[in-house]
């Protein structure tokens, strides 16, 4: 019994001496986006010091110069221009009501890429671009599209080159909620994952200007900024959802379902990150 | 007695030309190995982290044990298992580790 009383107050005493301790916490731990923007874009100016900020736009053909030559020839006749005339096309179609795609977006969605994604207070989440023309479609009585090509690579190809130039501007407002969602992409983009054992980063931040196999691998800096692309490997055009689905395969990952929290959340911290750098999509890759 | 050690030695030698290495995978045993794998199947996917891997040797399986082949059906069930208890170790291993790998 007296020994029983002395574990007792042995315990006792070891948490109080623990409730009295101040917190461990890592400065690191703590959310702090403006300074993961700073960290992350020093990171690949560091590492590449001979490619200019806003060349970062441009994937691989930013970090091999032959490459670059290749890609300046294609732009004569890019191959996503078919996509551009659909989506322009798309934008002005009226649904059965009348109203159009254009209707649902600020100046008829002409030059306005560069705000999205952003977190909606109200719906308490991230809207893509491609959830926003979703939205619409179906706040319209419309089929949506889907998230990986055809109609969405198109519609979002013309937005894009509308914006052509104008720098992302990703905000994060004032809500716990929208600073989770920013955590919850940054998660996503370092966490390891499929059989290969890869990350976002692996490839992105690890291994940018790197060959893999064929293809020389994109800066995660502005790697949203050219989207949606036209891939050779595809043969037609992608859009991010196409992009972020495709890697998570071929890393012998199953892909989530398109425009899936993780995804929205994700391309909320890669846009933020490249905050500053121009809109420089629709693209063309290898 | 040494004819017998002899006799003794040719028919092991004889017999481990003749028995498997093992005993042929039954019914019973793929569908314990498939619903072993099944139930990793479900845990992997919940945790949002599968591996195709995973995923094709658990239709391979099925696709074996339509087939009546046994040996294969077991042996993919296996071995989707496995994979979807790896990909669990990796989510499991990762809640923490991703940060390693942050740019700070």
């Amino acid at each position: 019994m007296r020994r029983l009383a002395g574990m007792a107050m042995a315990g006792l005493a070891v948490a109080v001496a623990l409730l009295g301790a101040p917190p461990v916490v890592m400065a690191a731990d703590t959310p702090n986006p403006p300074a993961d923007l700073k960290a992350f874009q020093k990171f690949f100016k560091d590492k590449f010091p001979k490619v200019k900020f806003e060349d970062f736009v441009n994937g691989p053909y930013s970090m091999d110069e032959g490459l670059y030559k290749q890609w300046k020839e294609k732009e004569e006749f890019p191959p996503y221009e078919f996509a551009l005339d659909l989506g322009k096309e798309l934008m002005a179609k009226p649904f059965k009501n009348g109203k159009t795609l254009a209707d649902c977006f600020p100046n008829k969605g002409v030059g306005v890429r560069q705000d999205y994604p952003y977190f909606d207070t109200k719906q308490g989440k991230v809207i893509t671009l491609e959830l926003a023309v979703n939205q619409c479609l179906e706040a319209n009585g419309e089929q949506p599209y889907s998230y990986v090509k055809d109609e969405m690579a198109g519609v979002t190809a013309y937005m894009a080159y509308t914006s052509r130039g104008k720098v992302f501007d990703v905000k994060i407002p004032d809500d716990p909620r929208a600073l989770a969602a920013y955590e919850n992409g940054k998660r996503y983009f370092y966490t390891r994952r499929g059989q290969l054992n890869f990350s976002c980063a692996t490839c992105h931040v690890q291994s940018p200007g790197e060959r893999i196999r064929a293809e020389v691998l994109a800066p995660a800096l502005g790697i949203l900024n050219a989207m949606p692309i036209y891939r050779s490997e595809w043969s037609g055009m992608g859009t991010t959802s196409r992009r972020f689905t495709s890697c998570n395969s071929q890393v012998r990952g199953v892909p989530l379902k398109p425009q899936d929290e993780e995804y929205r959340d994700l391309e909320y911290y890669l846009s933020y990150v490249s905050n500053g750098l121009p809109i420089s999509g629709p693209g063309a890759r290898p | 007695m040494r004819r017998s050690i002899s006799a003794l030695a040719v028919t092991l030698l004889l017999g481990s030309f003749v028995v498997p290495a093992h005993a042929a995978s039954t019914e019973a045993d793929y569908k314990a190995a498939y619903a072993a794998a099944e139930s990793a199947n479900v845990e992997a996917n919940k945790l949002r982290n599968q591996w195709t891997t995973a995923v094709s040797a658990l239709a391979a399986a099925k696709k074996a044990a339509e087939a009546g082949d046994f040996d294969k059906a077991t042996a993919e069930a296996k071995m989707s298992e496995q994979l979807s208890k790896a990909a669990i170790f990796q989510t499991n291993e990762q809640k923490e580790n991703w940060k390693l790998m942050e740019i700070r």
